[in-house]
């Protein structure tokens, strides 16, 4: 009779206990709203309401997440702060300047993730030395993709350097095809620069330029010659470019009009949409030059109040970095896992290419990260080097002004 | 104390509006000085630092073209938007069978929001796929129509799509001022053998000036707002060709984050709009007085 | 109504008037197509299938025409992870724009009136401070308004965005009532102080009766700013409480995913039904306007 008693009020001791506290919360904010994209998140907020999470969703598109970081700047001051935001790159460590990010050592620290992670990416998620963004994704922007019968009826290979592509451009325009399929928005601009000039000054040049803001480097020989091959590039393109959304620009590779487009691995998302095959319709390789310019999606954990948000973020941490998410989550959207131990088997040609270059190039210290898509600067530097790039693309400016130019725009965004 | 009170009515009633702009709009508009002379990026700092910000903002090519633009842009939208949407009143009052059908057409563009708006004028505009290529299909094979592409003449279009956004709302404002038109004077001078025409010059356009005034005000904002629009059309583009102020400050203040970038532009922009309106509002409101 | 049309000119040529009322169609049938062009690309669009769009031409009539578009954008398209379409958001809108239009309107109008009809010393300060309000770019507004709204508690909140929208729509509605009752006579509220009306009487009997034409054009614009406004319903907002125009913009701007172009312009159509229906409805009362009979007293 007694240890009944002792086991009712037990279990009743219990289960008011666990009603009391209503498991882990997050609010979310993202900008991933497109269909296949949002396929993506849902896994995630699945995995987490199997573990027993309560997701809220605050999605906010637009702009490569700019009308996100309003939103997100309106709740920081207004005291609301969400529990993990969508981040990447250094806007991770000025969010983390302001005092406002949360610290999530302890769950890194049980899961390992100093060692699935490359290091420059996990260089990224840290504050500090303490962690504080959990990584999602590798996208790799320096791709060029291209239709192939194009470019077999016209006798031409995938370029391996930037004299090969300008002598295939020079043929595919004596044969009335548009050599460079490209769309005129500043961010475009940016990311076709950055694979030139990855090509042009090397792995190490492009360090010093745009991660270390080397003035000396940033106003060279070699930064001349990048800007000379963009307006070689300039005349690649056709007349209508401007303003053109990045996935017209792939339709018209993907119906021969165009030969070559310089995108992200997004880009195959839309190849593979309309049905085309990697490697027999469509071919997917590295830019002319050695390395790799990665964009890496993150979620940063904000400071916020009650145990249940604290939990929802450690759980949350946990999952986007484990090896279920980081496999289904890639393959719903075109990009390859953060995660260096994820199984490749039911990845396309072009991803599994991209892992191993990876690989290859965070063991040879070129893995490096894209400035157009705010990864190697802060958005003022960033966005003062794209506003030159921009505007010489899109004028007559020579290069040794443009050169200049950027010198000056650079010192003036410190 | 009732005596008080009502004698005070007025003063009470238009008080709390009065206090609420004083605190949300030159309040803030303090407040945005203030961050001006900070070195905010990501969020707002409060230690004064001087001027730099704006020594900054002069050295910007990219403001400078901001900047210019602003008043391309405005002179020409504000004169033509209220030119055309005096002109659609007019004619719509001129006892037209259709006209509620019309008016609802000239007016439903500002209804629709810009964000997609601009993709279809993006259509239009783009001489590979809208206008051009279709007049050209139409056997006019000289026909060009290149502005949204070239950078010295996208401007431009954002002016067009911006008339074509804002000029029905116009229209009807100065169609509920012609319809307010004391009906009297105006049978007056019709009876007394005044062209119509006439009627319209030297009668009832000088009574609206009140609605001409509204009309600047409402374009004026909206040309300063004019955000979404040039982010759907151009995007800022061909380079940074159309770049507005008000493209310019978001960008700064949230793509950016350099809030006292985006401050300091605010505040030389508010200096320009308060150099232009305060003229003519004290012409305005001096001659109703009396 | 002002009743000076064109039949009424002594014209005695018939030919000439003919001519001249062909004129007056052909001219409002012309601009009547610059309006209409890009609506015609839109709505064309939302009708088109996705390949159709991908392969065919941009601006033509659909060869086959689907209303899936219509479907997904009302309540399948994707917003985030909820794929339900813009109608979960339709409410929110409605809860801020109705109030938000009722109560700047109404403020105006009695700021108006005041400003106009019962001058003070000073009046025409305060109607000029007020009045560049309208000017402030909202960009500037948002982070002090953040701040203040955070610190009053009603941040995320509909009655925080009710109350954001009045703030900012009190420059125009106290603009275009004071604008319309300045030529109002004051013989008039002279007369009815005389008989004995009070401040709230005058307004309730003799201002508000005449005001049918700028109440509507004032709704137009109010409700057109409130339900089309992006920013302050981005940054105000969360999950919950967001307006259709966020829902649009998660629907048409996803920057690296497949763009649904007929999604998009359905979309945009469905978001922007009500405030064309506020235009239709608002409309009628265009055609009863100021009778003189009543100026005069």
């Amino acid at each position: 009779m007694k240890s009944y008693l002792t086991c009712a009020a037990s279990t009743l001791a219990l289960v008011a206990s666990t009603a009391a506290f209503a498991g882990p919360e997050a609010e979310v904010l993202h900008y991933w709203t497109s269909g296949g994209e949002a396929k993506s998140v849902a896994v995630l907020q699945k995995e987490f309401a199997d573990n027993g999470g309560t997701w809220t969703d605050m999605p906010v598109a637009g702009g490569g997440g700019d009308a996100a970081m309003t939103a997100l700047r309106a709740r920081v001051l207004s005291g609301n702060a969400p529990t993990a935001v969508q981040l990447k790159g250094p806007a991770i460590q000025e969010w983390y300047e302001e005092g406002v990010l949360a610290d999530i050592s302890a769950v890194a620290e049980a899961n390992n993730w100093a060692d699935v992670l490359p290091e420059s990416i996990a260089g990224h998620m840290k504050c500090e030395g303490t962690w504080c963004a959990a990584p999602v994704n590798v996208h790799r922007v320096d791709w060029i993709w291209a239709n192939s019968d194009v470019l077999s009826s016209n006798g031409i290979e995938m370029p391996k350097t930037w004299d090969e592509f300008n002598a295939a451009a020079a043929k595919l325009q004596a044969a009335g095809i548009i050599p460079l399929a490209h769309g005129g928005q500043a961010w475009q601009d940016a990311t076709v620069f950055e694979a030139v000039a990855l090509g042009i000054l090397g792995a190490d040049g492009f360090r010093k330029a745009f991660v270390d803001l080397d003035k000396e480097t940033l106003t060279s020989d070699a930064m001349v010659a990048v800007f000379d091959q963009m307006r070689k590039m300039r005349g690649f393109v056709d007349p209508n470019f401007s303003g053109r959304d990045w996935n017209l620009a792939t339709a018209m590779v993907m119906n021969g009009e165009a030969a070559f487009q310089i995108m992200g691995d997004w880009a195959k998302g839309e190849f593979m949409a309309a049905g085309k095959v990697p490697g027999d319709d469509f071919l997917c390789m590295s830019t002319p030059g050695e390395g790799f310019l990665y964009n890496v999606d993150s979620f940063a954990m904000f400071s916020v109040d009650g145990e249940e948000k604290r939990q929802g973020q450690d759980l949350l941490a946990k999952l986007v970095v484990g090896q279920n998410f980081q496999k289904v989550f890639n393959l719903n959207k075109g990009s390859i896992p953060a995660r260096t131990d994820v199984s490749l088997d039911e990845f396309d040609s072009c991803a599994v290419l991209s892992a191993d270059d990876m690989a290859a190039s965070s063991a040879g210290g070129s893995l490096l990260p894209s400035y157009a898509h705010g990864m190697a600067l802060r958005g003022a530097q960033s966005g003062a080097i794209t506003d030159v790039v921009t505007a010489h693309f899109n004028s007559d400016m020579s290069s040794a002004d443009a050169v200049q130019q950027l010198a000056t725009a650079v010192a003036n965004s410190m | 104390m009732f005596k008080w009170l009502e004698e005070n009515t007025p003063k009470l009633v238009l008080a709390p509006s009065f206090i609420a702009v004083m605190v949300f709009v030159y309040g803030f508009i303090a407040w945005t000085a203030w961050v001006s002379l900070t070195r905010s990026r990501l969020l707002p700092k409060y230690e004064i630092d001087g001027f730099i910000q704006y020594d900054r903002l002069f050295a910007s090519p990219r403001w400078d073209t901001a900047f210019g633009n602003l008043f391309i842009f405005g002179i020409l939208f504000i004169v033509i938007a209220m030119i055309l949407g005096l002109l659609l009143a007019i004619l719509l009052d001129q006892n037209i069978r259709t006209e509620g059908a019309l008016r609802t057409i000239y007016l439903y563009p500002m209804a629709l929001s810009m964000i997609v708006t601009g993709t279809a004028w993006k259509w239009i505009l783009n001489p590979g796929l809208g206008l051009e290529a279709t007049v050209r299909g139409w056997g006019f094979e000289n026909f060009t129509f290149d502005w949204l592409v070239n950078p010295d003449m996208a401007i431009y279009t954002i002016v067009i799509a911006a008339i074509w956004q804002s000029s029905g709302f116009v229209m009807a404002l100065f169609l509920a001022g012609l319809r307010s038109v004391d009906g009297e004077i105006i049978k007056a001078a019709q009876v007394d053998g005044i062209p119509t025409w006439r009627v319209y010059t030297a009668i009832i356009i000088p009574s609206m000036a009140p609605i001409f005034l509204s009309a600047f005000i409402v374009l004026s904002h909206l040309a300063i707002k004019s955000f979404d629009l040039v982010i759907a059309l151009t995007g800022g583009g061909p380079g940074y060709a159309t770049d507005l102020p008000a493209t310019y400050m978001y960008a700064m203040a949230f793509s950016r984050g350099d809030i006292g970038q985006a401050a300091s532009s605010a505040m030389i922009m508010m200096m320009v709009v308060f150099t232009i309106v305060v003229p003519y509002l004290y012409s305005e409101l001096r001659s109703k007085d009396g | 109504m002002a009743d000076y049309s064109m039949h009424t000119v002594r014209n005695n040529n018939p030919i000439g008037k003919i001519a001249l009322r062909w004129g007056l169609y052909v001219m409002l049938g012309i601009f009547a197509v610059f309006y209409l062009m890009p609506f015609f690309v839109m709505l064309t669009t939302s009708l088109k299938s996705l390949d159709e769009i991908r392969t065919g031409d941009l601006i033509s009539l659909p060869r086959e025409v689907t209303l899936d578009a219509w479907r997904t954008a009302w309540s399948g398209a994707c917003t985030g992870i909820q794929c339900e379409g813009m109608r979960p958001y339709f409410w929110n809108s409605m809860l801020i724009a109705i109030p938000g239009v009722a109560i700047s309107t109404l403020l105006g109008a009695l700021n108006g009136y005041v400003v106009s009809q019962w001058k003070f010393r000073g009046a025409n300060i305060i109607f000029s401070l007020m009045l560049f309000g309208c000017f402030i770019p909202f960009q500037v507004v948002l982070l002090p308004m953040a701040r203040v709204l955070g610190m009053m508690g009603i941040a995320g909140t509909i009655p925080g965005l009710i109350f954001v929208h009045v703030i900012y729509g009190l420059g125009f509605t106290t603009l275009f009532f004071r604008n319309y009752y300045v030529s109002i006579p004051s013989e008039l509220t002279k007369a009815a102080k005389v008989d004995g009306a009070g401040f709230f009487r005058i307004f309730w009997s003799i201002f508000l009766p005449l005001s049918i034409p700028i109440i509507v054009v004032t709704v137009i614009w109010q409700f057109t700013q409130i339900w089309n406004d992006f920013l302050f319903g981005v940054s105000f907002s969360q999950a919950g409480t967001q307006p259709v125009t966020v829902a649009l913009n998660n629907i048409v701007n996803s920057t690296t995913g497949v763009k649904e172009y007929n999604v998009d312009m359905a979309a945009a159509i469905i978001a922007a039904l009500p405030t064309l229906l506020v235009y239709v409805v608002a409309g009628k009362y265009f055609v009863r306007g100021l009778t003189a009979g009543s100026v005069k007293g």
